[in-house]
Parts: structure tokens; sequence; C-alpha cells
């Protein structure tokens, strides 16, 4: 029946409108709840991004499996062009590019800022390398271990370096911290359905005489409840919106410091901040997390309101 | 429209409030519940309201034994009596009208509908000017007298009043008496408690009289069988004089 679906839209929407007036009433309480679940849900939300973006920089490192081949210092650079010559031929051999000991110095002149320092070395302390990229076929833990092996074995080659260790450390180091950042925003979840649940308990008690008539009237325990919801609505609307907030000025305040620090490493990362889709979910989030905490404390405590 | 068959009410701190009540009160009557206080007046009303249970014996409130309506039912069953408070329980935070309007909110009644009937419902009670205010700016009996319009605005068939003129000086009292009166000439039963003896007096209308918990004295049936008052309208209340 449309009359009755208005008239319903119509309640619920004085309502929802109502209970935000009434939570404005008190400017000062209210500003304090949204504030500690902003700051709830913006501490997760931060560091998730620090998370994120650390990923982002560090996602093209997991195809690095290329193997720097160190030569001997008495081997030439003549003799380092034969070698790259044969390894090319290899089947698991992709790509193979020389880096004379020369122009090795001259790019660790340029970047280190050691430069003056290097100026006082009578000789190139550095070999001449060979950076050998295996097929993709090749690339696994098994194939480059093996490529290495073979290539340790011939003449004229030092040490062949396999940087993929750490590479997996720093992988199996951000799983870690994905999972902290999870436990902490699961705590820190639960925080806010706590403290919303405590704010609507609270109101609950100031407005018992309210609910007392409102039942005596024939009220049922779940229209008594409606206004308490809505405010837990607003109070999560309120708390998301300024962990957004909060979030993005964190990420303005270091995103200067973090794309020069990127310069520093010949990277032009930039630190991302919330898409408008996350910042969407965490409103959504909040709000969900803040009724669940009004609903737990409205239906518990408007229950137990009874007129006597 | 209402009957006590031997009903026991015993609260915690096991003063028996009411020790075997029988009593019968039927469609379109006014009726006084007296007795002084702690005799079981305000016991025997907040049974009728399902605000409380028996500890023994059946209470029926339109032929319906309250024992058979569940905590899920309580709402309804009080959508269709209206309660009139001692200290009015009105909303101090909002206008009269909304006070008013609260129990057509409360059952889902259409704006439009809601709006009229609390018009007439103030209309009724002589505040219609002052819809907008505060319950506080009212007076104590003007404040009653909203307490009056909220009852009735969901044109309830019975009307019950917890000691309503309590806190009214007597003139008021037999205005608010009046007025009571006048809902139960459009057929509406009404059941008061009151302690007043001197303001019964006034009123041609059956008594029920308490004392520790115990009907001690019962006057009949004075609903008019030949319809000498029930077609008098509102305003026309036959009030024995003074």
């Amino acid at each position: 029946m449309p009359g009755a679906v208005k008239t319903w839209l119509a309640r619920h929407a004085q309502t929802l409108v109502g209970s935000l007036g009434r939570i404005v009433q008190y400017p000062l309480a209210t500003l304090m709840t949204v504030a500690v679940i902003a700051v709830a849900l913006a501490l997760p939300l931060f560091l998730n991004v620090l998370l994120q973006n650390t990923r982002t920089a560090t996602a093209n490192w997991n195809q690095a499996f290329d193997l720097s081949v160190y030569l001997d210092k008495k081997a030439g650079t003549d003799r380092a062009h034969a070698l790259a010559k044969r390894l090319r031929t290899r089947a698991d051999v992709a790509a193979v590019r020389v880096i004379t000991a020369d122009q090795a110095l001259k790019d660790f002149r340029d970047t280190s800022g050691f430069g003056k320092a290097l100026d006082a070395l009578s000789d190139n302390p550095l070999p001449n390398t060979i950076i050998v990229t295996p097929t993709l076929a090749a690339s696994t833990t098994e194939g480059t271990a093996a490529l290495k092996t073979s290539i340790a074995a011939l003449s004229d080659v030092d040490t062949v370096q396999l940087d993929t260790d750490w590479v997996q450390r720093l992988n199996a180091m951000l799983e870690v911290l994905r999972r902290v950042v999870w436990l902490i925003g699961g705590l820190l979840g639960l925080g806010v359905v706590l403290v919303v649940g405590n704010t609507i308990r609270l109101d609950i008690l100031n407005r018992r005489a309210e609910i007392e008539v409102m039942k005596l009237v024939g009220a049922t325990d779940g229209f008594a409840r409606r206004p308490f919801l809505y405010s837990g609505v607003w109070y999560g609307l309120g708390g998301g919106l300024g962990a957004v907030l909060l979030v993005a000025a964190a990420v303005a305040v270091l995103a200067d410091p973090v794309e020069n620090l990127a310069g520093l490493y010949g990277s032009s990362m930039r630190l991302r901040g919330l898409g408008i889709l996350t910042a969407a979910g965490v409103l959504g989030v909040a709000v969900a997390l803040s009724w669940l905490g009004s609903w737990i404390a409205a239906t518990r405590h408007i229950r137990a309101v009874e007129p006597s | 429209m209402i009957r006590f068959e031997q009903v026991h009410k015993r609260y915690s701190d096991a003063r028996e409030a009411l020790a075997g009540v029988s009593f019968k009160i039927d469609s379109g009557e006014f009726a006084f519940l007296t007795g002084h206080s702690g005799a079981g007046k305000s016991s025997i009303l907040k049974l009728i309201a399902l605000i409380e249970r028996p500890t023994r014996g059946q209470v029926f409130v339109g032929n319906q034994s309250t024992a058979s309506i569940k905590p899920r039912g309580i709402p309804q069953f009080r959508r269709q009596i209206g309660v009139v408070f001692q200290d009015h329980k009105l909303l101090h935070d909002r206008p009269v009208a909304d006070n008013v309007a609260l129990p057509l909110i409360i059952a889902g009644y259409p704006k439009r509908e809601i709006d009229k009937r609390v018009r007439a419902a103030l209309d009724q009670v002589g505040l219609l000017s002052k819809e907008k205010s505060r319950p506080l700016e009212l007076s104590t009996g003007e404040q009653q007298r909203v307490g009056i319009a909220r009852a009735v605005v969901a044109k309830p068939r019975l009307l019950i009043a917890d000691e309503p003129t309590g806190n009214l000086d007597p003139d008021l009292a037999v205005e608010i008496m009046q007025l009571f009166k006048r809902f139960n000439d459009v057929g509406v039963t009404v059941v008061i408690a009151t302690h007043d003896v001197h303001l019964i007096d006034r009123f041609s209308a059956r008594r029920i009289v308490l004392d520790d918990g115990r009907v001690i004295a019962e006057t009949g049936n004075t609903v008019p069988q030949d319809g000498a008052a029930a077609g008098a309208g509102p305003g026309a209340a036959p009030i024995a004089a003074p």
C-alpha cells in the first residue's frame, strides 16, 4: 500500500532528522564520541595506507630475479664481453648486460654522493659485472638457483649474487604487518562498537522517563529504539568522515617528504592516499560498527525500561 | 469491559497490595476507585494497563484475559486504552501538539490524520490555542488537560486515570472531572482512581471503595439503561449540583 509506505518513510526520515537534531544539542559530548570513533578508525586506516604504498613501491621487486655476476679483477673488459656472449646462448637466459668497472664507478660516483671520496682512490675497486636475466620459465627459485650454480662454475667468475632472499624476507615482513594492521583494525573496530554502545546507554538512561511514557502509550521496543539507532548512524557517519579527513591530512603532511625520499632512491613514487571507493567503504564500515554498537545497547537497555 | 476475579497482587516487598479483589465494570460506565492511599487503587489500574501482572486471580479487559497477552502483545493492547497520570507524564522537550500526537505516531497514522485528530483532541480539552506551547509553559491544570487529550486522541474505548486531580485546586479538579464525564457521555468507559471523597460526592457515578487491598463497599451500576443520559452530547454532562 503506497500510502502506508509513504507514512513509514516519512516517519523514518523524521526520526533520522530528529535524532541528528538531538545529538547536536549536546555538541561537546557528540564531538567527543565522534572524535573517539574517528581516531580509532584513522589509526588502522593510516597504517593500511602506508602498507599499501610500501607494497606498490616494492611490487616490481618481486620479479627482480636478475643475477649479478661479478668477475675476477684479473678479467678485463674483453673477457667480460666474451663471457656475456657465451651466456646469451643459454636457453634459460633471456638477457645479458655488461657493466664495465669504469661504467660502474661512474654510476656510483654520480648517484652516491661520494664523488670526492672516490677521487682519492688510486685505482677502481669495482670489478666488471654481468647482469643476467633468466627467462620467465627459469625465473623460479629452483631455476635461478640452478643458473647461479652453473654460472659460478665458469672461469673468470668470482661470485654470483642472487638477490631474492631479501625480497622474500620483505614480502614475509609485509605479510606480518598486514596481519598486524588487521588485528589493530579489528580491536579498534570493537572499540568503536563499545564506545557507541556506552554513549547510547547513557543516552537511554537520560531519557528513561521519555521511553517509559512512550511504552505507556503503546510503543513497541522497536519504536522506542529507533531514534537511538539513528543516533548511532550519525555517530558512525561523523566518525568515519573524521577518520577519512585525518588520514587525508596525514597523507598530505607526508606527501612531500616521501616524494623527496623516493627521489633520493631514484624513484618517482608518490604517496597514494585513500581512493573514493576506500573512503566510501570506510564510511560504510564506520556506520555499520556504530549502528551495531547502538543496536546492542538500545536493545538491551530499552527492554529493561518498564513503566512502573 | 473490566472484570477482576479474586485478584491478588503481592509486590517484591511481600506486602499484599490486593487481597482477593473481585468487581466488574460494564462498557460505558463511569467508575471511581476510592480509598485511602495504599488501599490498592493504583495497583488495580496498573493491572488493567498491564504495567503489572496479578500474582493470583484473573483480570479481564474487554472480555480478554490479560493473562493471555504476551509481552510482545502489550504495546498493541495499551493502544486501546487511554491512560491519564497524576504527574501528567508529558515530554517537556516538545510542544503540546507533539505530546498529544505521540500515541498516533506510535500507531503509525498518516500525518494528515494525526494533525486532524490532534487538533480535535486539543479542541475537546479547550487547549487548541496552546498547541505550539511547551508543556512547562502551561499551568498544572492545563498540563493535565494535555495529558487527557493525549489519552483520548486515539479514541480508546477505555480511559483510566490515576489521581488525575491530585495536584489541582478544587475548582480545577471539578473542571477536569467534568471533562472525563463528557468523554463518558459519548460512550467511553472511564475508571478514575482518587482519594478525594468530597470531589466524587458531587458526581453520580459508580463507586468501588477499597481498603487494605479489599473491596469494602460498592455502589451499583449507574449506566442509565433507559438511555436518559446516553444521548447527551459533550458539554451537557449530567453532573450533580454541589
